[in-house]
């Protein structure tokens, strides 16, 4: 199929109609109200529900029904009202229900700005909800991969029963490049049984229960552990990452979303200054590749690693984790909205480097 | 292509089809063309990539930039006053960014008051490329709404097709062939072809309409602008 250009927030839309999503619940906020006004005008069009909900915590709890009831589900929001989302999410990792929850990152904290920022790594791979869970978060950082990983978002959610979170920043979800439809719309009819979901017994089976209601703490206690198993299984097979340049360089950029973009950038700059620097970027930041930063990092050519965010320092953490003490980590950064330039991110590998 | 010659053009067309690189490259060519120029991003659809972003470069060349509320950074925008100006004065044509969308165009409905009293072209950008602008019938729906909310009507057609770093001389030629079908079916003239300069000699004498070369001003915040000696546009260097 001939290429076409997309903005990313639209494209996130078509490729969950694509992927088989039939149920989008959402309220609008900048800047990622084109997937709701995306939905409201072709969801119709493929038999599929669009609701507008109350509020956030509305939507995402429509989420959690709709998804007990079986159906491909999805919601968007952006910072802020991710935050309300929380407890949703909570309930629907304690239930064990599958369903694609993108935020496309604004400035923050509280109201903040609308312009991007990724201040709420924390929040997506640590938890912003109660108790002991986790979700697979992918982080794209050119609209592709947007559309390619919505796919995959939507299947290996089903496939572990549980949330997926698409961790966008503003810029991914508002800019625009061509892409193509790599993969065939696949039919809501073809997905495989949901055996779990409430989908009326017809007097042939006991009931299904959705529920994240444990009173008794050793049946707790077993739930935990069973999810801790289902997440363990998840790190061993699901981290994503690419990797530019990074054999034999000097210094490593690590970077997910737009500032990826800005490293590659950075690298290039520096490169006409004589220095060989690549960019490790994660793809999914929950399961962190961890292993993988290490093996790079231990490379002797490798004198400095520099972690790119658009927040005051969140993932360098896991840079932190991954690469053990190695190499000495350092940290570039703008939060609230502001991007930071090509030249601020070459001019911190160079401080890194110590010239 | 021949540059406006009316007081006030207005550009629109959906998000995407570049109608804001289209608007920032008329003001400058007007501006160089010697005319006393203004730009006014009115559009209260995107929040990002807006023309007001390109303020320093605009003013350099001495192009008055007006811009909606909070300097164009709120979600909520207001239209200040000094907006107002462009309908006044007589001495300075003026080109007017719209929101890329019908709800967009409703601005111009609390300006009708002013827009009966001045010349103006309305023009519609298209670009082939664009999921919204795929088809005859999907543009003339959507210069329809665009008509319909802004209340004014539809005066030329800028085919503007282009799919971003990955664009072709056949790209644009295919979109060229697409907008004449459109000028045809809405008898409407084809204003312009928009390409960058080096699709020019490819395309000479083979466009329906004439070729107006562009810069790239609305770079993404990893592209270099050639307009900065190779430096990177989004935000001035710190």
């Amino acid at each position: 199929m001939a290429k076409e250009l997309w903005k990313g927030n639209e494209a996130i839309a078509e490729a969950a109609i694509r992927a088989g999503c039939r149920c989008y619940f959402g309220y609008p906020i900048t800047p990622q109200s084109e997937i709701p006004e995306y939905m409201s005008l072709h969801m119709p069009k493929v038999g599929g529900v669009f609701l507008q909900s109350e509020s956030e915590i509305a939507a995402i709890n429509m989420v959690y029904g709709a998804s007990g009831a079986g159906a491909r589900v999805m919601t968007s929001s952006s910072s802020p009202g991710v935050s309300l989302k929380q407890e949703g999410i909570s309930y629907m990792c304690g239930a064990e229900l599958p369903g694609v929850i993108v935020n496309v990152m604004r400035g923050g904290p509280g109201l903040g700005t609308i312009q991007p920022a990724q201040g709420d790594y924390f929040q997506a791979t640590r938890g912003g909800g109660n108790g002991d869970y986790r979700l697979i978060v992918f982080a794209p950082a050119n609209i592709q991969e947007v559309v390619d990983l919505m796919q995959e978002a939507f299947e290996l959610a089903d496939q572990y029963r549980m949330p997926v979170m698409m961790l966008l920043d503003g810029m991914i979800g508002q800019m625009m490049e061509p892409i193509e439809w790599k993969k065939p719309p696949v039919s809501p009819d073809d997905l495989p049984e949901k055996p779990w979901a409430t989908t009326g017994t017809k007097e042939g089976r006991a009931p299904n229960i959705i529920n994240s209601l444990f009173i008794d703490p050793e049946a707790c206690n077993v739930h935990n552990k069973r999810l801790e198993e289902k997440y363990r299984r998840v790190i061993e097979s699901e981290q994503r990452y690419e990797t530019n340049d990074t054999d034999g360089a000097e210094v490593i950029f690590v970077a997910y979303g737009t500032p990826a973009r800005l490293a590659r950038a950075a690298a290039g700059l520096l490169e006409k200054e004589g220095i060989k620097a690549g960019v490790f970027r994660p793809v999914t930041v929950w399961p962190y590749p961890y292993e993988a930063l290490h093996e790079v990092s231990l490379q002797d050519s490798v004198k400095a690693i520099v972690t790119v965010e658009m927040s005051t320092g969140q993932m360098v953490d896991d840079v932190r984790i991954g690469v053990n003490g190695v190499k000495p980590v350092s940290f570039i950064g703008q939060a609230g909205g502001v991007i930071p330039t090509p030249r601020e991110v070459a001019n911190a590998a160079l401080k890194a480097l110590g010239r | 292509m021949k540059l406006p010659e009316k007081q006030i053009t207005i550009i629109s067309g959906h998000y995407g089809t570049g109608k804001t690189e289209f608007a920032v490259n008329l003001a400058f060519a007007m501006a160089r063309d010697g005319r006393k120029t203004a730009l006014a991003d009115l559009d209260i659809v995107n929040p990002y990539f807006r023309s007001y972003e390109r303020t320093r470069e605009l003013e350099r060349e001495g192009i008055a930039v007006f811009v909606t509320s909070n300097f164009g950074k709120a979600d909520i925008p207001a239209l200040p006053p000094d907006i107002m100006s462009i309908f006044v004065n007589r001495q300075q044509q003026s080109i007017i960014d719209l929101g890329g969308d019908p709800v967009g165009a409703r601005v111009l409905g609390y300006y009708q008051p002013q827009l009966d009293r001045v010349d103006f072209d309305f023009w519609f950008v298209i670009n082939q490329k664009r999921v919204e602008n795929r088809t005859i019938e999907g543009v003339v729906r959507y210069l329809r709404l665009t008509e319909a909310a802004s209340k004014q009507r539809i005066t030329g057609i800028v085919n503007n097709t282009h799919l971003g770093d990955e664009t072709t001389a056949e790209v644009i030629l295919r979109g060229d062939e697409f907008a004449g079908k459109v000028a045809e079916v809405i008898n409407l003239p084809i204003i312009c072809t928009v390409g960058e300069h080096r699709f020019e000699e490819k395309l000479k004498g083979r466009l329906n309409g004439s070729f107006f070369a562009i810069d790239r001003y609305m770079t993404k915040p990893w592209e270099l602008s050639d307009h900065e000696g190779g430096q990177f546009a989004w935000q001035q260097e710190t």
